[in-house]
């Protein structure tokens, strides 16, 4: 089902956590709310589910407004970041719950199967009889999904649903719900603070700053096409280097970036690590190396510049580098932003 | 090395002197302090023989002080059970205005002395009260009989469910409630199935310690009862009197009676929880999970 959040607003006593945000989620999508904390990504959400209603703005279930529709009749599946299983139930019993306190009348026997069904989509099967205190944290975000699935929710959402788990059970969750999303083709919103996991995982992201969406898009048009400093600095690690435009050049720390857009005046330039490099020999921005981080994939190198700004940067492993040493880092890729007021 | 280090106690703490000090220093105390008592008052409700012993629980006066206290707690300890959810309810599970100052004023009367107490409902319902010509005029009696008695016994006894639930439902969270409602339960449904069960032992101990304050209740019924034999007598006002008439066997005999029900009480909550706790072999409630819930948002 499609979603359209219209000039959605939420104010908590005096603090606004959602500044007029229009969004529309297509049928069948899998969209990401990503921002950092106090965002207002989780608010947004809980507006969708109906757990919170929305002080000015509409929300649409297709056609359907669905603004003042309270949670109970909403149709949604949510599933918390602390799974919120009732923990007095079995995992089959949890399951069960929606169907059993459902308006729609269901025989006992039609639940059952259908339980069983639903373990085996969350590849549970044979675990139905045990309690929520009897599994592993993945586990039970598998049941907390299953259990959001029973209903035949429109819509399917997740607030922050890998948080609490370790990396490795996380990065195996998103593949698999990922699967699940391509089998059911459910229109799915979930919210994480984590930008690997919004990119890995997502069809389109949308990306929230103190209660505005700043840019959404596919991961590819994000990631490549940054429209803002806060973009760039939130979707990686970033170094930011101050440098004055002036016609069309931008000058930072003695190296020359073309800045075609922009108009004379300071500008930001962000340098990912890896778009930087370095050399003993040879022209860039002349610096000496403070500290070498070894890492699986790359060494991370830590520079300061001549005009005392540190910069980190990710070279090949095999690079022979060692603190002290003084050579060059040369810039394959910048992205540079105008200066504004409040980026002082 | 090894020997040396077996002499050492495995943890800090553990050394055997301290562990048998503490032991000790707690089993002397409960026996100077509990169990004493208690032997005290079986011993000396049979002093003067069995049969005085009888002869004092059948009297007429003591039954019906018993039927007093038990009519009175059937009363009381629903209503304050009923308040005590509705209270932590509000206060755990919604925000509004004034939701401190509403905690305050519930824990009031843990701090007022019974006796306060007594005296104010003195002042709101007796002849010269706020209510009492109303009262008077439409031939309602509260002070002086059963109802002045259950409303003192309620406001000595308004906290107890209220406090046993607060904290438990505060560190569960909203979160098992939100659940169970987008998936499509009503608000009683939710209340009855999810929230109920996970605090039903709180809420049991909280109806115990209730029911036990509310049958032991002496200052704040002997003002508004005024302590008219066999007719506003409780268990409690009943001991006093009898003591007072240098009854002492007597005395001890309607305090057994007390301590009975009191230990009733008990062996029915203990009773209770093992056949909740063997039912299917469902895991103590309150699962850690929850309670991550509120510590890490």
């Amino acid at each position: 089902m499609k979603i359209r959040l219209d000039n959605v607003i939420k104010t908590f006593d005096t603090f606004r956590a959602v500044h007029g945000v229009s969004l529309e989620i297509e049928s069948g999508e899998l969209l990401a709310l990503l921002g950092p904390s106090g965002s207002g990504k989780t608010t947004i959400l809980r507006m969708v589910a109906g757990l919170e209603f929305a002080d000015g703005g509409h929300i649409f279930f297709g056609d359907e407004d669905a603004t003042d529709i309270p949670v109970r009749d909403r149709g949604v599946g949510f599933v918390f970041q602390h799974y919120a299983l009732f923990p007095h139930m079995t995992v089959a019993e949890n399951i069960a719950f929606g169907m059993k306190v459902s308006r729609v009348k269901r025989e006992k026997a039609a639940i059952a199967t259908r339980v069983e069904e639903l373990l085996r989509l969350v590849r549970l099967e044979g675990l139905g009889g045990r309690f929520p205190s009897q599994i592993s944290g993945g586990q039970r975000q598998r049941v907390a999904l299953a259990r959001a699935l029973a209903v035949d929710p429109k819509v399917l959402l997740l607030d922050e649903p890998f948080g609490a788990l370790d990396a490795s059970v996380r990065r195996d969750l998103r593949r698999w719900l990922r699967e699940i999303h391509d089998e059911l083709g459910i229109t799915t919103l979930f919210v994480t603070h984590d930008q690997e996991e919004a990119l890995d995982l997502a069809d389109r992201v949308v990306i929230l700053n103190e209660g505005r969406i700043v840019q959404q898009g596919t991961p590819e048009e994000v990631c490549r096409e940054p429209n803002s400093a806060f973009v760039v600095s939130f979707l990686g690690d970033a170094n930011r280097l101050p440098a004055s435009v002036s016609s069309g050049r931008a000058d930072l720390d003695g190296a020359q970036l073309a800045a075609p857009e922009l108009a004379d005046g300071p500008a930001e330039v962000y340098l990912r690590p890896g778009d930087l490099d370095w050399s003993t020999t040879g022209s860039g921005i002349s610096a000496s190396v403070i500290r070498v981080i070894d890492r699986p994939d790359a060494r991370r190198v830590l520079v300061q510049t001549e005009s005392g700004h540190a910069l980190e940067l990710d070279v090949p492993p095999e690079t022979r580098v060692q603190p002290n040493e003084r050579g060059f880092v040369q810039i394959r890729r910048a992205r540079i932003f105008a200066r504004t007021a409040d980026q002082a | 090395m090894a020997a040396t280090r077996s002499k050492k106690p495995p943890r800090v703490g553990d050394h055997p002197i301290f562990r048998l000090g503490l032991l000790a220093a707690v089993l002397v105390l409960t026996a100077l302090v509990v169990v004493a008592p208690l032997v005290v008052i079986g011993v000396q409700a049979f002093s003067a023989g069995a049969d005085v012993f009888v002869a004092t629980i059948t009297d007429a006066d003591t039954r019906h002080a018993i039927f007093l206290t038990v009519a009175t707690a059937l009363i009381a300890v629903p209503i304050n059970t009923v308040f005590g959810v509705a209270a932590a309810w509000a206060i755990t599970k919604f925000d509004f205005t004034g939701k401190r100052l509403l905690l305050i004023v519930i824990e009031i009367p843990f701090s007022i002395s019974p006796i306060v107490a007594g005296v104010a409902y003195l002042f709101v319902y007796g002849l010269q009260g706020v209510f009492g010509p109303a009262l008077e005029a439409a031939e309602i009696k509260v002070l002086f009989a059963l109802p002045g008695i259950v409303l003192a016994s309620m406001f000595v006894t308004a906290p107890f469910v209220a406090r046993e639930l607060i904290p438990l439902m505060q560190a569960q969270g909203r979160d098992l409630e939100e659940a169970a409602t987008s998936l499509g339960a009503s608000g009683w449904r939710t209340f009855f199935s999810v929230t109920l069960p996970n605090v039903r032992w709180a809420l049991l101990y909280g109806v115990v310690l209730c029911n036990a304050r509310v049958m032991g209740e002496f200052g704040a019924v002997s003002v508004v009862s005024g302590n008219i034999r066999g007719q506003t007598n409780t268990l409690p006002l009943h001991v006093e009197l009898l003591y007072h008439d240098y009854q002492t066997a007597g005395a001890f005999a309607a305090a057994s009676i007390l301590a009975l029900l009191a230990v009733v009480t008990l062996f029915a909550k203990v009773l209770l929880e093992r056949q909740g706790a063997g039912r299917a072999g469902r895991p103590a409630l309150a699962a850690p999970q929850t309670i991550k819930t509120e510590t890490l948002t």
